[in-house]
C-alpha cells in the first residue's frame, strides 16, 4: 500500500492550491483526479475575475499553470478515480481507487461540485446532439442558429454571451422573474442585440429527430405552454456537490455541503474539505483556491501536532 | 512512444473507415478546455492498446465534413469505428475507466 503525508481528492483550484502549499510545507502529497485536472474552470473560455490576470485567462490555461505550479514543488498528480475514504484502524486514512489502495496521515477533500441536469424528457436521450453543458465547447457547432440557455446565474449568462460569437440568437430561459447573476453579465446581457429573456420560464420537453429541433417551454405565471424552435440546448443551472465520499463521514447541510469551521476542519480530526463542496457563500475560483490553502495549512498543522512514529508499517 | 496522429476529412477513408485495426476518432478544437484535457487520457490509452487500437485525432475546426457527416455537435466525442463501421460514441471526458470499458465494447 501506498503512503502520503497529505491526500487531496480532487484535482480542480481548491485541490491544486492545496497541493502547493502541502508539497511547498515538504510533506509527501498526492492529488487524485479522477478526469484531468482543473476542475470546472478549466472548462471555461475567459476568466476575467481571477486577481493578477488583468486581461482575463483561458481557464484550461490557469487550470495547467496551478498544476505545474503544484509539481514543482513535488507533488504528484495521480489520474485515478477515489471510490472510498475511510479512517484508519491507528490514525490517518485510507483510500480507495480503481488501481489500488492508499494510506495518507491527512486528507483535503475538494471534489468540488457536477453540473445538473434538467431532468427532462429528451435531455439525456440528446445530449450531444443538440443539449451541452458547456458552451466552449460546443459553441461553434451551433453557427447561425437559435438556441436557448437554461438558467440565471452567472454561468448561464457568461456562457449565453459566448454563444453570441457564433449563433443566430440565444433565448435565455429562466424560472424566475430576476437573475441571480452579477450587475455586470446582467448589464452585458441585457444590452447584447442576440440576446432575449423567457422569464418565469421552465423546459418541460426537448424533442428532435435525429438532433434537437425544438422545445416545450411552459410559463409558470401564465400557465401556457409553447412550442419554440430551437436547434440547440444549453443548461446551466447549478451544480450539486460531489459529497459520495463524505457520506456517512463528516455532517452535510441541506444543500449536501460539507460543514467545516475557519480552518476547512470536519468533525473528524485529519480530514479537511475545501472548495465548491464546503458550505460557503461564494462559489468561485478565487475563494475556493483560498479554501485550499487554508486546508493545506491546517492539514500541515495537524501532522505537526501528530507526528508519524504511531503508524505502523 | 508515438504521438496520436491528426487525420483530416481528405485522409479520413483510407485512415480510419479503411483502416485493418479498430480505430478510435478524438474529435477536438483548440479552444475546448475539456478537449485538452482528454488528449493526455487518449494518449495513454493509445499506448494501452498499442497494436490492438490505433488512435487518431481530428480537429473540427478544421474539418468541417466528417463532423457533419456523423453528426457531431459537441467534443470532446470520441467514436470507435471497425470494419469501416462506426461502433461505439462517446460525448464528454469520461474517467480513464470508462473510456477503456466502452472501447472494450465495441472490440468484441
Ligand atoms: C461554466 C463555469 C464558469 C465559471 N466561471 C468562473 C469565473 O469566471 N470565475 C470564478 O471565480 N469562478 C468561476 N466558476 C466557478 C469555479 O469554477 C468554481 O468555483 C471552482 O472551480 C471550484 O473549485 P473546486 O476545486 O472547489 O472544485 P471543482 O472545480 O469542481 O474541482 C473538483 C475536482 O474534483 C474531481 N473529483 C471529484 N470527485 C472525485 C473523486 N472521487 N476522485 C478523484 N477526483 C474527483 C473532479 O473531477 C474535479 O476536477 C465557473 C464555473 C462554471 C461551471
Amino acid at each position: 500500500m501506498k503512503t502520503l503525508d497529505i491526500a487531496i481528492i480532487g484535482g480542480g483550484g481548491a485541490g491544486l492550491t492545496a497541493a502547493i502549499y502541502a508539497s511547498r510545507g515538504m510533506r509527501k502529497t498526492a492529488v487524485f483526479e479522477r478526469l484531468g485536472a482543473g476542475g470546472q474552470i478549466a472548462t471555461t473560455d475567459v476568466v476575467e475575475n481571477f486577481p493578477g490576470f488583468p486581461e482575463g485567462i483561458n481557464g484550461f490555461d490557469l487550470a495547467q499553470l496551478l498544476q505545474r505550479q503544484a509539481e514543482k514543488f513535488g507533488a504528484k498528480v495521480i489520474q485515478e478515480s477515489v471510490t472510498s475514504l475511510s479512517p484508519a484502524e491507528h490514525g490517518g486514512f485510507v483510500l480507495e481507487t480503481e488501481a489500488g489502495a492508499y494510506t495518507a496521515r491527512a486528507v483535503v477533500v475538494t471534489a468540488g461540485a457536477d453540473y445538473n441536469h434538467l431532468g427532462v424528457p429528451g435531455e439525456a436521450e440528446f445530449v450531444g446532439k443538440g443539449v451541452s453543458y458547456c458552451a466552449t465547447c460546443d459553441g461553434a457547432f451551433f453557427k447561425d442558429q437559435d438556441v436557448i440557455v437554461v438558467g440565471g446565474g452567472d454561468a448561464a449568462l457568461d456562457e449565453a454571451e459566448f454563444l453570441t460569437r457564433y449563433v443566430k440568437s440565444v433565448r435565455i430561459v429562466h424560472r424566475r422573474h430576476e437573475l441571480r447573476a452579477s450587475a455586470i453579465n446582467q448589464q452585458r446581457a441585457f444590452s447584447n442585440p442576440k440576446i432575449r429573456f423567457d422569464w418565469d420560464t421552465v423546459v418541460e420537453r426537448i424533442e428532435g429527430s435525429s438532433s434537437v429541433e425544438r422545445v416545450l417551454l411552459r410559463n409558470l405565471v401564465t400557465g401556457e405552454t409553447r412550442e419554440q424552435p430551437v436547434g440547440g440546448v444549453f443548461v446551466f443551472i447549478g451544480q450539486a456537490p460531489n459529497n459520495g465520499l463524505l457520506n456517512g463521514l463528516v455532517a452535510l447541510d441541506a444543500g449536501g455541503h460539507a460543514i467545516v469551521d475557519l480552518e476547512m476542519k470536519t468533525s473528524v480530526p485529519g480530514l479537511f474539505v475545501a472548495g465548491d463542496l464546503r458550505t460557503k457563500a461564494a462559489r468561485q475560483l478565487i475563494s475556493a483556491c483560498g479554501d485550499g490553502a487554508t486546508a493545506a495549512i491546517a492539514a500541515e498543522h495537524y501532522l505537526a501536532a501528530h507526528p508519524a512514529n504511531t503508524s505502523a508499517k | 512512444m508515438a504521438e496520436v496522429r491528426e487525420v483530416t476529412d481528405a485522409t479520413f477513408d483510407s485512415d480510419v473507415v479503411k483502416n485493418d485495426l479498430p480505430t478510435l476518432v478524438d474529435f477536438w478544437a483548440p479552444w475546448c478546455g475539456p478537449c485538452r484535457m482528454v488528449a493526455p487520457v487518449v494518449q495513454e490509452l493509445s499506448e494501452d492498446y498499442a497494436g490492438k487500437v490505433n488512435f487518431v485525432k481530428m480537429n473540427t475546426d478544421e474539418n468541417p465534413q466528417v463532423p457533419t457527416k456523423f453528426g457531431i455537435r459537441s467534443i470532446p466525442t470520441l467514436m470507435i469505428f471497425r470494419g469501416g463501421e462506426l461502433k461505439g460514441t462517446i460525448v464528454g471526458f469520461r474517467p480513464k475507466s470508462d473510456l477503456k470499458k466502452r472501447i472494450d465494447e465495441a472490440l468484441v
